[in-house]
């Protein structure tokens, strides 16, 4: 036992460095879409844009300068591009929810094009900032220190962003919201400044997980599906608008992602969608999803 | 508008005989689209007959969807995935065992059926954002299993050299003989999908995707439905895969992709979910967009597409066929308004 665990240490450590920032990622989709119905497809469009603009700043030699940089200036534009997002799927917001899910697959399609007119088809990929860019020993095994750092700001975030909800006021308007939107909005607070509020940080979350992910994944055309599934499939695993649920979740599809594609090669896309189908048959609201949704 | 579509999935197919004239007429558009659609090899050149074939293929593809997304209400995503199963099970009979046309189209709409009962079965039971994410994520699987399975699939090179399709033991050649033999298995799919719609299942799938918890309480099992529904697209997507290995020779992995599953759903929005016809028309847009129009975009079709698609959702709710039917809603509404307690 501890033999396996020694050998596929490196597995698991990636597991938990690609679990981070996926929980980065999902918690954002789930928030936006526990609270305010909207099932922002674009969300893996955002990371992206992340990504390429790590490339941008960082291809030159990457400094910390640049990192820290890229990581401010993919927050701005995560801000801007949430509240064009809430803006745009504002006349939508009485049609069904398909709708507006359709109308951020339309704005994924153009973001992802036109990233791939401006950066061309080609895999780029992106060198960590200085000091991280070596590997270190961990545990006698030696590892990307750059991957440490990740699972690091991972835990670092999960615990802020559960403190927030949990424990802060503006933490018990998001439950208050995720259980029942009608409610709070008839106790007197302005549904559309929540909804830019929250679509403006969940694409946030997108754009940083894209640069901190860029060392890892690199920047390339259909790494937006990719990413996109593999967090719509932790927020359907960790059920709806639960920050538990997407920290678990995440945590579990890492370790699919990794140590699943490293043990049973053949399997890796089986396992996903097995985990899935498993959890869905033993709770079809996902591990940690609200008892009942509104309206079923 | 809900209530009188869930009356007319109530009381099932009955239908009275004073209908039968005015669908006669109503059959004269489709008589002429079809007559003028044999005639198009005579006077199209050999690429623009290829083009028009690769339209039918991908309607046919739209129209399976349309079942899923308009007549049940059930959005798929992931919808490409059987399309894709469909495509590479034909190219690989074609390659193995024989390019009789018929051959292919069966196995390939088999292949679509299996996939679509297995997946499905897991896939029919949620609903709303949940099918949605489910069904993304089903294609995905397929389409990472047609990249990584390099013995059978030929990975990202995609699968080629496959016969050209032969029926009754005669290889077709001609660009307009292939597009004939796609003609016909269009026309076979679209007549079986509008059968279904037309059909007591195809009502009590339009009394499911309008209220669920009336029908279940008339004692129809709306997982039953669904997932007849879902395999049934599933067969159809399949055909239409079978077909696109027949026109095309080449099966790569986007053929079972997101982009290709998300364009078949523009094709159903943009057309008009639910009507059946109206996606064709989308079809053909998206088609237009992405291969006639794309090489002098060089290759950026999909942005054009991505524009289209956000537009069609604010301007067209019911697309093409929501134009061509506004009167008729209106008079529809004004039913529904009268009938509503």
């Amino acid at each position: 036992m501890i033999e396996w665990f020694d050998s596929n240490l490196v597995s698991i450590l990636n597991g938990f460095a690609i679990g981070s920032l996926l929980f980065i990622l999902a918690v954002g989709l789930s928030i936006v879409f526990g609270m305010m119905d909207v099932l922002n497809l674009a969300h893996g469009a955002l990371f992206l844009v992340g990504a390429y603009l790590a490339w941008s700043l960082l291809s030159d030699g990457a400094t910390w300068g640049g990192f820290l940089a890229a990581l401010g200036i993919a927050a701005l534009v995560g801000l801007l591009a949430g509240g064009v997002l809430s803006v745009m799927t504002e006349p939508l917001a009485r049609r069904p929810i398909l709708d507006q899910a359709l109308l951020t697959l339309g704005v994924s399609l153009v973001v992802a094009e036109v990233l791939s007119i401006v950066y061309g088809n080609d895999a780029l990929s992106v060198g960590a900032p200085p000091g991280l860019a070596e590997s270190v020993s961990f545990l006698g095994r030696s590892y990307p220190a750059y991957r440490l750092a990740l699972i690091g700001v991972g835990l670092v975030l999960a615990v802020v962003v559960y403190v927030v909800v949990e424990r802060t006021s503006v933490g018990a308007l998001v439950r208050a919201s995720v259980a029942d939107r009608e409610m709070v909005s008839a106790m007197g607070i302005d549904n559309r400044k929540v909804k830019v509020a929250v679509l403006g940080i969940g694409s946030m979350l997108a754009t940083v997980a894209g640069v901190l992910g860029a060392p890892v994944y690199g920047a390339r055309p259909g790494l937006d599906d990719t990413i996109l599934i593999l967090a719509l499939v932790v927020v359907v695993i960790g059920g709806l608008g639960s920050v538990k649920g997407a920290f678990v979740g995440a945590m579990v599809i890492g370790q699919v992602e990794s140590l699943g594609r490293a043990v049973l090669p053949d399997l890796a896309s089986f396992i996903l969608f097995g985990t899935l189908a498993l959890v869905l048959v033993l709770r079809p609201r996902g591990l940690f999803g609200p008892r009942k949704l509104a309206g079923t | 508008m809900e209530s009188i579509v869930a009356d007319t999935a109530a009381t099932g197919g009955r239908r009275g005989g004073g209908r039968r004239p005015s669908s006669l007429l109503r059959a004269v558009p489709a008589v002429v689209v079809l007559v003028l659609l044999v005639a198009a090899p005579f006077v199209l050149a050999p690429f623009a007959t290829t083009v028009l074939g690769r339209i039918l293929v991908f309607a046919l593809f739209a129209v399976s969807l349309d079942l899923l997304v308009g007549v049940t209400g059930l959005p798929s995503l992931g919808h490409a995935a059987y399309f894709g199963v469909g495509a590479y099970t034909a190219g690989i009979v074609a390659i193995e065992v024989t390019s009789e046309g018929l051959v292919l189209v069966l196995v390939a709409g088999l292949a679509g059926a299996v996939a679509a009962a297995a997946t499905g079965w897991l896939a029919v039971r949620s609903s709303g954002v949940f099918f949605l994410m489910l069904t993304l994520a089903v294609g995905e699987i397929v389409y990472q299993l047609t990249t990584t399975l390099d013995s059978v699939t030929g990975g990202s090179n995609g699968l080629y050299g496959i016969p050209a399709v032969r029926v009754g033991g005669t290889a077709l050649t001609l660009a307009g003989y292939v597009y004939w033999f796609v003609l016909a298995v269009f026309v076979l799919g679209f007549t079986a999908l509008w059968l279904v719609s037309r059909s007591p299942v195809g009502g009590a799938l339009r009394g499911i995707r309008d209220n669920e918890p009336r029908m279940r309480s008339l004692g129809y099992s709306p997982f039953r439905y669904k997932y007849v529904a879902f395999v049934i697209a599933g067969a159809v997507a399949g055909v239409a895969g079978g077909l696109f290995a027949v026109q095309v020779r080449l099966v790569t992995p986007t053929e079972a992709g997101f982009t290709t599953g998300a364009l078949a759903l523009l094709a159903v929005i943009l057309g008009g979910a639910g009507s059946l016809w109206g996606p064709v028309l989308g079809a053909a847009v998206v088609v237009l967009v992405r291969d006639a129009l794309g090489p002098t975009l060089e290759g950026h079709g999909p942005l054009v597409l991505g524009i289209v698609f956000v537009l069609a959702v604010y301007l067209l709710p019911r697309g093409f066929a929501g134009l061509a039917g506004i009167s008729a809603a209106v008079q529809r509404r004004r039913a529904a308004s009268r009938r509503t307690p």
